[in-house]
């Protein structure tokens, strides 16, 4: 298992979150899967200003191989798409918490830590999921 | 003899093995009152020599009539190495096969069928074709309402020009998932979309413009396309390919092009046949290829520099999508692909072309002549590609019984999608000049008849 940034929340969908300083949330796939996937050749993207329920199909990652749906980990409104991933859908792959960033979030209300994972207890999950 | 390697043992020790007394218990889920014990209009097995015996004298029922019919499906000549050579064993699959990257001369076959159906249609991308030009439309509405997802109204507005089974068909497939179909306002002159009576409430995800109509009449295509991109609509172009040759291609309308071209393959040396199998095709911009139903093949290198044919994009497709696929028709038409492919490649394009021009010259022939008798003249005013409306003093359907005893089929009986007494005929390539004459004769004659009696 590669790095795991420890300022990060985590989920069972294998996406991470960001708090940013102005509160909205970024939102991305985890190393874990961008690597299960393999390299990915198309992210579709939702459009700027729609607002989702938690849960909703937020946006699609295709690899050459499979192709997965990413859901909403809380209920927002949508205020950045990372429109770079159009061009250069690798970026997932290549630098997942960074760059590879998917969509920003302005939450309708705060975050529900308690559904989300700390780094050890994502790392823990996806251990239990290898063995 | 059954076709089934199970021995009774082999099925009593499966059973076993689940924990079932017997094979029909397996479909007790079945209502019991949909289940039929009988098929009393099924008759008793008959030997092979008495079925083709039987089936002789059916086709010979037929008769062999000269047919003047179009509304969809066209009569033309088909070259015999076609059928020779899509019917090689190669060839012989009504498929893409399973293990698809084997088979190198199919896909490359369906690869060479999509640079041909693309540099017809002038768009980027084409699949390796649907079932039919009525459920190409039907993929082609739900596709719009997967790219345009800006616009949540499900509405797709037709030219009133769309063939009415082709919208029967899209309805029967798509109402389920929110989709409706209203048609735009004819001008009875013109038989085209009245200009002056365009909605611009009604936002539509796509409009859909059929060229030739299916009445036979030429849209204004460009401006029609033109104000469907200003009501935020995806385009969806009906089109039929030989015409192609001659008409402006789906993806140079209006000011740059439309999104999505698709129609009934059949004409491309396809034999007629009621009921099928004919082939469906559709095209569209590279940005839409995402949202493409069905199978498309791609050229490709090899790990050793070789160029090589593949199936790509696979992940929008059932067997890696589920239910979240751009359709469940992951399919195609196969052995139809393969014969439009060697019939266009035998042709060519001047060949379509000159297909097109002769077919052309013939309705215009047979429209000038059956125009010139008493109590038919033209329903529609405006050109026409190989096919055209006439209006007649009487009732048509006993006009056309009276010709089919004479081992004519002279059109296609409009009465009741038009509301008047009228139908619509086409003479391809395939009439000549005497042909055309025999007909506009006993047309003649049988009007006469006609005349007199409603005099």
């Amino acid at each position: 298992m590669s790095e795991l940034p420890g300022d990060l929340l985590y989920t069972k969908e294998h996406e991470w979150l960001r708090r940013e300083e102005d509160n909205s949330i970024t939102i991305g796939i985890t190393d874990h899967a961008q690597s299960a996937l393999g390299d990915l050749v198309y992210v579709e993207l939702p459009e700027v200003g729609q607002d989702l329920e938690d849960g909703d199909e937020m946006a699609v990652v295709e690899s050459v191989k499979a192709a997965s749906d990413v859901y909403a980990p809380l209920a927002g409104n949508i205020i950045a798409v990372n429109e770079d991933l159009a061009d250069d859908p690798e970026k997932i792959n290549s630098d997942p918490y960074g760059g590879g960033w998917i969509v920003r979030l302005q939450p309708s209300d705060g975050i529900d830590e308690g559904a989300m994972m700390s780094p050890d207890a994502y790392q823990q999950f996806v251990d239990e999921l290898d063995d | 003899m059954p076709f089934i390697p199970h021995t009774e043992k082999d099925t009593r020790e499966m059973l076993e093995a689940i924990g079932v007394d017997s094979i029909a218990d397996l479909f007790d889920e079945i209502p019991a009152e949909l289940l039929i014990d009988d098929l009393k209009n099924v008759p008793e097995a008959l030997t092979e020599m008495e079925i083709t015996r039987l089936m002789r004298e059916r086709a010979d029922m037929d008769g062999t009539p000269m047919s003047f019919i179009g509304a969809g499906a066209y009569e033309h000549h088909i070259p015999t190495a076609v059928w020779d050579i899509a019917t090689r064993g190669e060839f012989y699959s009504a498929y893409t096969p399973y293990q698809a990257e084997a088979s190198q001369g199919t896909l490359q076959t369906i690869y060479e069928y999509q640079t041909m159906i693309t540099e017809l249609t002038a768009l980027d991308v084409s699949n390796a074709s649907l079932y039919d030009g009525a459920s190409s439309l039907a993929e082609a509405a739900l596709m719009a309402v997967r790219v345009n997802r800006r616009v949540k109204s499900g509405r797709i507005l037709l030219a009133p020009g769309v063939n009415p089974v082709h919208q029967q068909v899209a309805s029967a497939i798509a109402w389920a998932q929110g989709l409706t179909f209203e048609r735009l306002a004819q001008d009875v002159t013109s038989g085209n979309v009245d200009f002056d009576k365009l909605p611009d409430d009604r936002e539509p995800v796509a409009v859909v413009i059929q060229q030739p109509s299916f009445p036979g009449t030429l849209e204004d295509v460009d401006r029609l396309t033109t104000w469907a991109k200003a009501q935020g609509a995806l385009v969806i172009a009906i089109v039929n390919p030989t015409s192609l040759a001659l008409l402006k291609a789906p993806g140079h309308w209006g000011e740059d092009g439309v999104d999505i071209a698709c129609g009934e393959g059949q004409p491309l040396g396809v034999p007629l046949s009621s009921g099928g199998p004919y082939f469906g095709f559709m095209t569209c911009k590279q940005n839409h290829v995402r949202q493409m139903p069905g199978r498309i093949v791609g050229r490709t290198t090899d790990l050793d520099g070789n160029s090589g044919f593949a199936l790509t994009l696979q992940a929008r497709e059932q067997h890696i999508r589920r239910s979240k696929a751009t359709s469940n028709i992951c399919t195609n038409q196969g052995l139809m692909v393969t014969a439009a492919t060697i019939y266009m490649s035998l042709l060519g394009f001047d060949g379509l072309a000159r297909v097109a021009r002769a077919s052309h010259a013939n309705t215009t022939k047979l429209v000038l002549g059956l125009c010139a008798i008493d109590g038919v003249r033209r329903l529609y005013e405006g050109a026409f590609f190989h096919e055209a409306a006439l209006r007649l003093d009487c009732p048509v359907a006993p006009i056309l019984d009276a010709l089919a005893e004479r081992n004519i089929l002279a059109g296609f009986d409009l009465t009741s999608t038009v509301g008047t007494d009228a139908l619509l005929v086409c003479a391809t390539e395939t009439k000549t000049d005497s042909d055309i004459e025999a007909c506009v004769t006993a047309f003649a004659d049988v009007m006469a008849a006609c005349n007199v009696k409603s005099a």
